[in-house]
């Protein structure tokens, strides 16, 4: 690839995530709060959202660390939080050219987040590592100052607008998964499906899991059921 | 016992990066299998939705609130929306609710 490819694809990767760079900007928000809570200063908020990049986990250790858990404890959570993204590294395996070096796998995979999952799965073809760098420029500045601010400010804000503020993670999950939906009718109801089947687990019968748990147990098994019933047509390749 | 933040957060860290970066390096080849494929091609859209539903009620505290949040939400991402247009939306609505009910 040429020096000018590179920079053709990386402004491309930059400004196609500057949507999830003002999303997490605003949720990082939430973020910031969370870490407040957990004792953090603003520098170290600042590094934790830097070096992870995962609102979900980040979350949990946050939540974990405020009740003063143990090294051992954040980590086994943060595993358990994060699983998602062990099966997300897997499907952008398959989202790379299978030549891609390793020092570009390594680097990839420093921002696979939710969203720069989604924005990748949903290019035509094989993400060019520089694209994937792109998306990273706008989106690990947007999450990691999101945070920072959130921690300053957090106090600051009347309730009622950090409530608000808190729906915005989900709404960025929405934005990524009703979109494909619209398309293919298998993830349209996958997804109902998905979430009746949460509901059932944690309101119903939670057989005393925890959400991280949950979360990994219903994703697999659905998963799996959905791939034996709806395998994919060789067309999905590219365009999903 | 007193516990350093610092070491918390290289832990987190830490343990983040190996899951992101296990698969991508050690499966270097494309996979063949079907079914594999599949579940791989599945597995995002089912966990974000197991994420995010009922999740979003105790986020807001009231299914007044986030339930209409989420309908305007879908709604919104299903004629096109952006990620931030999305989620803004989602935030406007529970901030208006929340101040009607």
């Amino acid at each position: 690839m040429s020096d000018r490819n590179k920079y053709q694809s990386f402004f491309k990767g930059m400004r196609d995530a500057i949507p999830i760079m003002l999303g997490y900007l605003a949720v990082g928000f939430t973020m910031g709060i969370c870490a407040k809570n957990a004792g953090f200063s603003p520098f170290q908020a600042f590094l934790s959202s830097f070096t992870q990049n995962a609102s979900a986990g980040q979350f949990a250790g946050y939540t974990l660390i405020a009740a003063g858990a143990s090294y051992l404890e954040v980590a086994v959570m943060i595993l358990v939080a994060n699983a998602r993204y062990l099966l997300m590294s897997c499907a952008m395996s398959q989202k790379i050219s299978p030549d891609t070096p390793l020092m570009h796998r390594m680097l990839i995979a420093y921002d696979l987040t939710d969203e720069i999952f989604g924005l990748s799965v949903a290019q035509p073809g094989f993400v060019e590592p520089f694209y994937a760098y792109g998306m990273a420029a706008s989106a690990i500045p947007g999450w990691s100052l999101g945070t920072l601010f959130g921690l300053i400010a957090g106090n600051i804000l009347p309730e009622n607008i950090v409530t608000a503020l808190s729906a915005g993670l989900f709404g960025m999950f929405i934005a990524v998964i009703v979109p494909p939906a619209r398309k293919n009718p298998v993830i349209a109801l996958l997804i109902l499906f998905s979430m009746a089947a949460s509901f059932i687990f944690s309101r119903v019968c939670d057989l005393g899991l925890s959400a991280g748990t949950r979360t990994i147990m219903l994703t697999v098994v659905i998963s799996l059921a959905a791939a034996f019933i709806f395998p994919l047509k060789e067309e999905c390749r590219d365009d999903a | 016992m007193t516990r350093n933040i610092y070491i918390y957060i290289l832990v987190m860290a830490a343990v983040t990066y190996a899951i992101r970066a296990l698969p991508l390096t050690v499966i270097r080849k494309e996979i063949k299998n079907k079914r594999i494929r599949a579940f791989l091609y599945y597995v995002p859209y089912v966990t974000l939705a197991v994420m995010t539903f009922p999740a979003i009620i105790d986020a807001t505290g009231s299914a007044a609130t986030a339930l209409p949040a989420l309908a305007a939400a879908a709604a919104l991402a299903w004629f096109g929306g952006s990620l931030l247009q999305v989620a803004v939306t989602a935030c406007l609505v529970v901030f208006v609710l929340g101040m009607i009910i």
